[in-house]
């Protein structure tokens, strides 16, 4: 296979694989604090704070993959 | 459709090459500070036009960093630096999306290739501003829980001879501040970049209508990835700070 065909198929799957887990995180956390909200809406202010914070977490873990995706393709 | 990962220079100072980023950080800064400069002349005991806005400003941020550290002394001592560096990134940031920021430029030949070089591009979407502001921020926190705590103690967080798992615990903790150098950086770099690079193909693909509610959403993760990491140096801050000896005999009762 040529080296420029390898390079667009690796980062695809850099990215691809890689946002899978995130995705999961973040649905896990979203999940967890909206159920904390429901039990106790008074405290949703106290929660979101956390909430954004650890999601910002974990969409870190992505975006280190598209990194590596972008340097694969451009560099 | 020309995209580069790394800043392209655009001149010298001397021996040091200026990167459009580079550049578009010092203007940054100027506004930042001419704005700061015009309103807090003649200041009024009631607050009127920019003075109110940077009140508000400041106001939310003392708000902000209070309800990490939940102690009026440490936020007066850790604010500035804070608070800096909330507007610095948020300034950067917002920055990168106005109109001409990576439009207007001029063309240089590169190994026989003819390549457009952008006068000015986003601030943060150079890899070496955001390590530039990760080292920093870490470098602070180390020197803020020496400052607190005492040299000794604080180094007793990661070299602890009390037993062999407290050792290894140290060494993790050692290790553990390298990471969050590399986190904060590549956080901070990819998703700015990410964003300038969403954006320029959005507006290939789709011109004039498509970019629209992706400039909605790099508003919002510029003012979010502002605020983790500002989030991240006060809860750093806040953990290097705390006697984790009290803490044992508090946990004791």
């Amino acid at each position: 296979m040529e080296p420029e065909a390898m390079k667009t198929l690796a980062a695809a799957i850099a990215i691809g694989v890689g946002a899978i887990g995130p995705a999961i995180g973040i649905g896990m956390i979203g999940a967890k604090a909206v159920e904390a909200i429901g039990r106790n809406p008074e405290a949703s202010g106290k929660i979101q704070g956390p909430m954004i914070l650890t999601a910002a977490f974990a969409e870190a873990v992505a975006i280190y993959a598209l990194v590596i995706a972008l340097i694969v393709k451009f560099v | 459709m020309e995209i580069s990962l790394a800043a392209e220079k655009i001149g010298h100072i001397g021996s040091l090459p200026i990167t459009n980023s580079m550049f578009t950080s010092w203007i940054a800064t100027i506004v930042l500070v001419v704005f700061a400069i015009f309103a807090t002349r003649k200041m009024t005991m009631v607050p009127k036009g920019s003075q109110k806005t940077l009140e508000y400003i400041v106001d939310s941020l003392m708000r902000l960093v209070n309800s990490v550290f939940d102690n009026m002394t440490q936020t007066k001592k850790y604010f500035p630096f804070l608070a800096t560096l909330f507007l610095f990134i948020i300034t950067n940031n917002w920055l990168g999306l106005l109109p001409g920021v990576g439009s207007i430029g001029f063309h240089e030949i590169h190994n026989g290739k003819e390549l457009f070089i952008p006068l000015l591009r986003g601030g943060n979407a150079d890899l070496n501003t955001t390590l530039a502001l990760a080292i920093m921020t870490m470098v602070l926190v180390q020197i803020f829980g020496m400052v607190a705590i005492g040299f000794f103690k604080y180094v007793g967080r990661f070299v602890n001879f009390k037993s062999p798992i407290d050792f290894f615990v140290g060494i993790l903790e050692i290790i553990g501040e390298f990471s969050r150098v590399i986190s904060f950086s590549f956080r901070l770099f990819g998703n700015i970049f990410a964003g300038e690079v969403l954006l320029a193909v959005i507006t290939w693909l789709l011109p004039y209508v498509g970019p629209v509610p992706f400039y909605f959403l790099e508003i919002f993760v510029g003012f979010i990835q502002a605020l983790v990491f500002t989030m991240l140096a006060m809860v750093f801050i806040k953990m290097a700070i705390t006697d984790h000896s009290e803490h044992e005999e508090k946990a004791a009762h």
